[in-house]
């Protein structure tokens, strides 16, 4: 047993779980919005807005910020405790990291919910 | 012309101040000798040429290195197999410190290995003759049992070269399944915990390289694919 407190869920098990079922969310979001922007050739702001303004909308888009936000943070981790040797290296990665992920999910809820 | 061009990896530390590559011209006459037959040759010329061998057959995995960029095991790579343009280039395995040319301290491989308590754990009481398995039981067992520990495997993942202390690697994988497999032994859940954080087993991102290079045509991959999936169904 190695320990670790910087991971996502302090479990490889959890952490790898976490992984793939963002993935498929991931996935299915990108298919959805393709498939749309394929559907809506000669889209405009009032279709793009009205899609948006839908509840279902709002919240598969926060699953799918949540789910980039979890799979970003658990892949970048270990990208960093892969190559990263120095500590303090390593921890100011993860902190620069993890604020970033931190920024762009609240930024994402205020594109949703905002205006 | 029979004559093979090989390049071997050279490092003495006590005379050396950095490893260096040198260059041999080895006569085969047009024969498809082993790799190990050709170090053999080489040290013929030069006796100070350092490399571990025994049993020359493939049984006793001495001989694991990197022989033209793959892992395998000299005594069973014909030459064949990965001369290209008659050139032949020989390196210690990679990833693990170099005592001398292609001997490398195994250390922390051993280690690693011996983390996953490779031997049958059953505290119940012990039954007068033996623990009796079923036919299909032992049959859980093939391509488990089989490793014979040379490294290939371990020394070709990049996960084992940037976590060699922290990542089990492939070959202690494959032998924390087949003590999880064995029906006799009933240690699974401990054995189970030591895998469960992110670097023991779950560095694993199954590039397969412990596949391609085994010497002897196991499946660490699918091992660490069964250990997962039981993970998975013991924490849900």
């Amino acid at each position: 047993m190695v320990t670790n407190i910087t991971n996502l869920g302090r479990s490889g098990l959890s952490d790898w779980l976490i992984q793939r079922v963002s993935a498929v969310v991931l996935a299915l979001y990108t298919l959805f919005v393709v498939a749309y922007l394929l559907f809506h050739p000669n889209l405009d702001y009032a279709t793009w807005s009205g899609l948006f303004a839908q509840t279902w909308m709002r919240i598969f888009s926060l699953l799918a910020f949540i789910s980039m936000a979890a799979h970003a943070w658990v892949g970048l981790w270990t990208v960093s405790t892969d190559y990263l040797k120095h500590t303090g290296v390593r921890f100011g990665f993860q902190a620069i990291v993890i604020l970033a992920i931190f920024v762009f999910l609240v930024w994402g809820v205020q594109v949703l919910w905002g205006a | 012309m029979s004559s093979l061009q090989v390049s071997v990896y050279r490092y003495n530390p006590e005379t050396d101040s950095a490893p260096y590559m040198q260059e041999f011209q080895i006569d085969t006459q047009g024969r498809d000798l082993m790799v190990l037959n050709i170090l053999t040759m080489i040290k013929d010329q030069d006796s100070s040429m350092a490399f571990r061998r025994s049993c020359r057959e493939g049984v006793c995995g001495s001989d694991g290195m990197n022989m033209n960029g793959t892992n395998g095991l000299a005594c069973i790579t014909p030459l064949s197999s990965v001369v290209k343009d008659n050139k032949l280039v020989l390196r210690p395995l990679p990833g693990l410190p170099v005592m001398r040319d292609l001997v490398v301290d195994m250390g922390l491989f051993y280690k690693q290995y011996e983390r996953m308590q490779p031997y049958l754990q059953n505290d119940t009481a012990a039954p007068a003759i033996e623990r009796l398995q079923s036919p299909e039981e032992r049959d859980k067992l093939d391509g488990l049992y089989e490793c014979i520990l040379c490294a290939c495997c371990s020394t070709s993942c990049p996960s084992f070269w940037w976590n060699p202390d922290k990542f089990v690697g492939p070959a202690g994988l494959l032998q924390a399944y087949r003590f999880l497999a064995d029906s006799r032994d009933n240690a699974t859940q401990a054995r189970l915990a030591e895998l469960e954080d992110p670097f023991s087993l779950f560095r694993c991102r199954g590039i397969m390289n412990c596949v391609a290079v085994c010497p002897k045509g196991l499946n660490p991959t699918r091992a660490i694919g069964k250990i997962r999936e039981m993970l998975l169904s013991n924490a849900t």
